[in-house]
């Protein structure tokens, strides 16, 4: 487990432009991604119909939650809590997830 | 088991030191040696989170203990769709043994009292814990003084509360807010209405509310009234005074009911009220929302519905999660002599039923004001839904799957 969460935090770093000097945004990130796990599951591993977010490409997560946020996307709920993150937390947000170890099998 | 020893605290000091070298404090502690002892009381939505991420987040390097009084976790989201029938008992009880598994040592004790300065918890069998930190998510208890009557009322088995989890099951009364999940009270009155409208037609509800006007998704709530026109009354401003078995007592009626279903008011938890950490208004734990901590305790952190609210945060259980979330970070790094998160963030999500089959939500997020030294709900962001529909009921299940699993390690 620990060893887990290690390599989560390095492969962050990494993402997040390399280094020690950027623990703190792994931190940061991993507490950002922790208010998502209400509805998408511990670390992104969604239960049931709800979407899985581990293992998500950052790039792809940063686009759906701007469509989100710009409300180009209409949704029920999303519109109104991506409208609540700055583009810094959604950064972070998305780097943390894409980090994640992708479930095993078909992706909803 | 065994208590903390002025040793490890060196062990500890070095840890932190190496920490700062690394990543993220990771190989921050020798494998072996534990970073500290946390005790957390209560295994609601609060403290089983605290439990489950002190653990996650912490590894080897925390040891935590959750005492639980009850054997099983009962969630009382959903469970207003137990009284209408649409779901069981067992449909919303769930057990401790994910946390377990994820290296948290259960005890089903009843916490007594605390000795604050001593650093030592008190259980109902007689026995002590020691902690560097605690945790409490004590929920909420009742105040029977506050309306004449009430507690031999409740007593007496023929008033029902059904406001804390647990097998009990009509006029149902609302007191003023500050109380716990401040849509609940019309959402049962809505579910159980759709209930009798299909059962029994003839039968009568009486929502009685303390407060001036319907307190959370005010407008949607009106919208499901109306379809229950002639079965379910709603009545504001209707504060109950006194109350009987068979008989309550307003301003200036009384109310006879078959079945009075009274939601009493509350406060903070009465193990934090011993405690000593009631501060805001003889009812509510003040907390500093950077750590959770409380302001007359620090080693104490207290989540949930015990706490005075953040501006604009009500009282639920997707919120308790989140404040243990919060929590947990803050005591794990502090524990490595390391800075806090400067810029926690929150968010809450809460559906509501109108009937068996359709729910609505509300939705904030909550960010750290640095000035104010709270957490303040973004202006925005967040919002109620268009209307109630059948497509949120399902979402309201996922929400229900997914907070349970990341809440108890399921």
């Amino acid at each position: 487990m620990r060893y887990r969460a290690c390599r989560i935090a390095l492969s962050l770093a990494w993402l997040l432009g390399g280094g020690a000097a950027h623990a703190h945004d792994a931190l940061l990130a991993r507490n950002l991604a922790a208010t998502c796990a209400n509805c998408h599951g511990t670390n992104g591993h969604a239960r049931g119909d709800m979407r899985v977010l581990a293992g998500m490409p950052a790039d792809k997560l940063v686009a759906l939650l701007a469509d989100f946020k710009g409300g180009a996307v209409p949704t029920t709920i999303m519109q109104q809590i991506a409208k609540g993150y700055s583009d810094e937390q959604i950064r972070l947000i998305a780097a943390f997830f894409a980090a994640q170890p992708k479930p095993p099998g078909p992706q909803p | 088991m065994t208590a903390p020893g002025l040793g490890r605290r060196r062990v500890l000091g070095a840890g932190a030191a190496l920490a700062a070298s690394t990543v993220a404090g990771c190989s921050g502690i020798a494998p072996g040696a534990s970073a500290g002892r946390v005790v957390v009381v209560g295994g609601g939505y609060g403290g089983a989170t605290a439990a489950r991420y002190l653990k996650l987040w912490g590894g080897s390097g925390v040891d935590v203990t959750l005492v639980e009084r009850n054997a099983a976790f009962v969630s009382c989201p959903l469970s207003n769709l137990v009284l209408g029938g649409y779901r069981q008992m067992a449909d919303i009880t769930l057990g401790y043994d994910g946390l377990r598994a994820a290296g948290v040592t259960l005890l089903h004790d009843e916490a007594v009292a605390v000795d604050v300065p001593a650093r030592k918890l008190h259980l109902a069998d007689g026995s002590t814990l020691r902690y560097e930190r605690l945790v409490l998510s004590p929920g909420v208890d009742f105040m029977p003084e506050a309306i004449a009557g009430l507690g031999a009322a409740l007593d007496s088995g023929r008033v029902l509360h059904a406001w804390k989890a647990g097998p009990q099951t009509l006029a149902i009364f609302v007191p003023k807010a500050p109380y716990r999940c401040p849509p609940g009270p019309y959402e049962r009155a809505c579910v159980v209405a759709s209930y009798l409208q299909m059962a029994k037609p003839r039968a009568k509800l009486l929502l009685l509310d303390a407060n001036p006007e319907i307190t959370s998704k005010k407008a949607l709530f009106e919208a499901a009234f109306e379809r229950y026109a002639g079965l379910l009354e709603y009545r504001p401003n209707a504060e109950l005074k006194e109350l009987t078995p068979t008989l309550a007592r307003l301003d200036f009626e009384d109310v006879r009911a078959d079945v009075l279903n009274v939601i009493p008011p509350q406060r903070a938890g009465d193990l934090a009220r011993r405690a000593g950490l009631v501060t805001v208004n003889e009812r509510w734990v003040g907390v500093d929302w950077l750590t959770l901590q409380s302001t007359v305790a620090p080693d104490i952190h207290v989540l949930g519905d015990a706490t005075f609210a953040a501006p604009a945060m009500p009282k639920s259980g997707h919120l308790a999660n989140q404040h243990a979330k919060v929590a947990a970070a803050a005591i794990l790094r502090s524990l490595q002599g390391q800075p806090v998160n400067a810029t926690p963030v929150m968010m809450n999500t809460c559906y509501s039923f109108v009937s068996g089959d359709e729910a609505m939500h509300v939705a904030s997020v909550h960010q750290w004001d640095a000035a104010e030294k709270t957490l303040k709900p973004v202006s925005g962001a967040g919002g109620v839904s268009a209307l109630a529909s059948r497509a949120e009921a399902r979402y309201a299940m996922g929400w229900a799957q997914n907070i349970w699993a990341d809440t108890l390690a399921l």
